[in-house]
């Protein structure tokens, strides 16, 4: 296991934006984590300093000397800048709560970024594998192999009647949380979503928005993932997240078609003026491109759009926001000028016809 | 105790487990049953924090049908070996140690068949040793969360400089992590 420097990361993208994969024009990724600990330790939250570092040290060692370990490359989240920690939270290689946590803590991750380790999350060893598109089955094999690797060094607490212990009861049994990203604009427009959303309830699914905060999608992201761990195997419960995207799947598509056919004008407009103003604009807020951008992904999919590629603007979507752009510029700069360079970027961006401007 | 919403006596003292923060709510028994079928499979809540939004609508209620007084005593059940108390549990919606869910099994039965409909793992189990895997994690875990317990003491007996007892405590838990960590790779160590 090496070292990592972030500032490497920020000239690539990860493999799950590349925008393809089975279902990509709606499904951006699939991803499935666990939640493991060691017995031997308090849980993070009630862990001393000392733990925490005694923790951290025996998890990263122990993954390096396993069959995972020569492919990972390990990121000092705790000795990171808060800017750092906020670009691997971007690129969902870290979760929030990690960033913000106290103490010793790390990730591990593959040159793919498709499979990361986050050490003292709320949990003491997180595994997460995310792939483009529509793959839960081929993320579920991955990460399965990972697991069992790292398990031939690291004791994992479980209980003959439990399954696998984990710091909040929700997550206990097989700690298991597949999700799948949905890019669903054409529901949101057609005032659907909500009812869509009421259904998934009813089965036990959760739903939240991507980047917004709270239940408020930005760029009508949104992320569905099972809301119980324990009494159904990890199959099954890979199954039950993964049943029901086709469903959506059909009701995203018939309501483009819907929108296309009814509206056609009207959605050619609205398309082509978030294009516009993503390729004029002097000073732009993340929460506005993000919002631009996804109906530009639209106006892609349903033909309206013709020069630009699906993966570039996966690639806008994280790329725009806060922390990388500033990587990207090599400079802090506070929300103002952020949001000038921002509208910079995007201009440089589509004047060069999509290639990545650095 | 009056319930909460009419005069009559409040005979369900609930407490409402979320994540980062609890409610209690006491109710006679039909406004009880009116709570507990709003709440029951109700609309999850979109939490900031990664994956441990899922208790959502599905939050656990705990104590139905218990005392007040029968709760207050619950609530000073601490951990034999992190120290945590239930109370301190259900405000932090954290548990303090793996071996809670042997010390508070009790307690946590009816709030994880309240979140997850089910309180059997069916799913993936350790599969270290194949012979004797399932076996082996489990007191593997009971013994391992013993180290915590006589860690916490090793630290105490510093303190009051009982030396021996300390040496004491690092040879046990030696010879515990000796049984139960798979040994280590070295070649591979960089
Ligand atoms: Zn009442
Ligand atoms: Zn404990």
């Amino acid at each position: 296991m090496q070292i990592m420097k972030l500032d490497t990361l920020a000239q690539s993208i990860g493999e799950w934006l590349r925008g393809t994969g089975p279902e990509s024009d709606i499904v951006m990724s699939s991803r499935v984590r666990l939640a493991r600990n060691l017995p031997q330790y308090p849980f993070v939250s009630r862990a001393s300093e000392q733990d925490r570092a005694d923790i951290e040290r025996f998890l990263r060692e122990r993954i390096a000397m396993s069959s995972a370990g020569p492919g990972l490359e390990s990121i000092d989240v705790g000795g990171l800048e808060e800017i750092d920690r906020q670009f691997l939270v971007e690129r969902q290689l870290i979760s929030r709560e990690h960033a913000d946590a106290q103490g010793a803590r790390s990730v591990a991750i593959d040159k793919l970024e498709q499979v990361s380790l986050m050490i003292n999350e709320e949990d003491h060893l997180r595994i997460q594998c995310i792939h483009s598109g529509l793959d839960l089955r081929g993320v579920w094999e991955q990460i399965k192999v990972v697991d069992e690797q790292i398990e031939q060094f690291v004791p994992y607490a479980f209980h003959p009647r439990f399954g696998y212990l984990t710091a909040c009861p929700t997550n206990v049994g097989t700690g298991i949380r597949v999700s799948v990203m949905l890019h669903l604009p054409a529901l949101v427009i057609t005032r659907q979503i909500d009812k869509v959303f009421r259904s998934l309830h009813k089965i036990s699914l959760a739903v939240r928005g991507l980047y917004g905060e709270g239940s408020q999608a930005m760029g009508d992201f949104y992320q569905i993932s099972n809301q119980t761990t324990l009494g159904k195997s990890e199959e099954e419960l890979v199954e039950q997240v993964g049943d029901v995207v086709p469903v959506l799947i059909d009701y995203e598509r018939r309501a483009r078609e819907f929108l296309v056919r009814e509206t056609e004008q009207n959605v050619h407009d609205q398309v082509s003026r978030a294009y516009g103003i993503l390729r004029t604009a002097q000073t732009i807020s993340a929460e506005e491109t993000m919002q631009l951008l996804s109906r530009v992904r639209m106006g892609v999919l349903l033909g309206l759009i013709g020069d630009v590629k699906i993966a570039d603007i996966n690639s806008l979507l994280v790329r725009t926001q806060p922390a990388h752009l500033q990587k990207i510029r090599g400079i802090e700069l506070d929300t103002k000028d952020r949001n000038i360079e921002r509208a910079r970027y995007l201009r440089q961006h589509f004047e060069a016809g999509g290639q990545n401007v650095n | 105790m009056k319930c909460q919403q009419c005069e009559k006596q409040a005979v369900f003292h609930i407490t409402e487990l979320e994540t980062g923060a609890v409610r209690e709510l006491h109710l006679c028994e039909d406004h009880a049953r009116v709570y507990l079928n709003q709440t029951e499979g109700g609309g999850g809540s979109a939490d900031e924090a990664e994956d441990a939004a899922a208790a959502g609508g599905a939050a656990g209620q705990l104590g139905v049908g218990q005392t007040a007084d029968e709760l207050a005593a619950l609530d000073q059940k601490a951990c034999d070996m992190c120290g945590i108390t239930f109370f301190e549990f259900r405000n932090q919606g954290r548990l303090g140690c793996p071996h809670d869910y042997v010390q508070f099994a009790k307690e946590l039965e009816p709030l994880i068949a309240n979140i997850h409909g089910a309180t059997e793992h069916t799913g993936r189990r350790p599969s270290r040793s194949p012979t004797t895997a399932e076996a082996a994690a489990a007191s593997g875990t009971a013994e391992l969360t013993g180290v915590i317990g006589l860690r916490q003491e090793m630290k105490d007996a510093i303190v009051r400089e009982d030396y021996e007892k300390a040496k004491e405590n690092r040879d046990a838990i030696r010879a515990i992590e000796d049984r139960w960590i798979p040994p280590a790779r070295p070649e591979s160590q960089e």
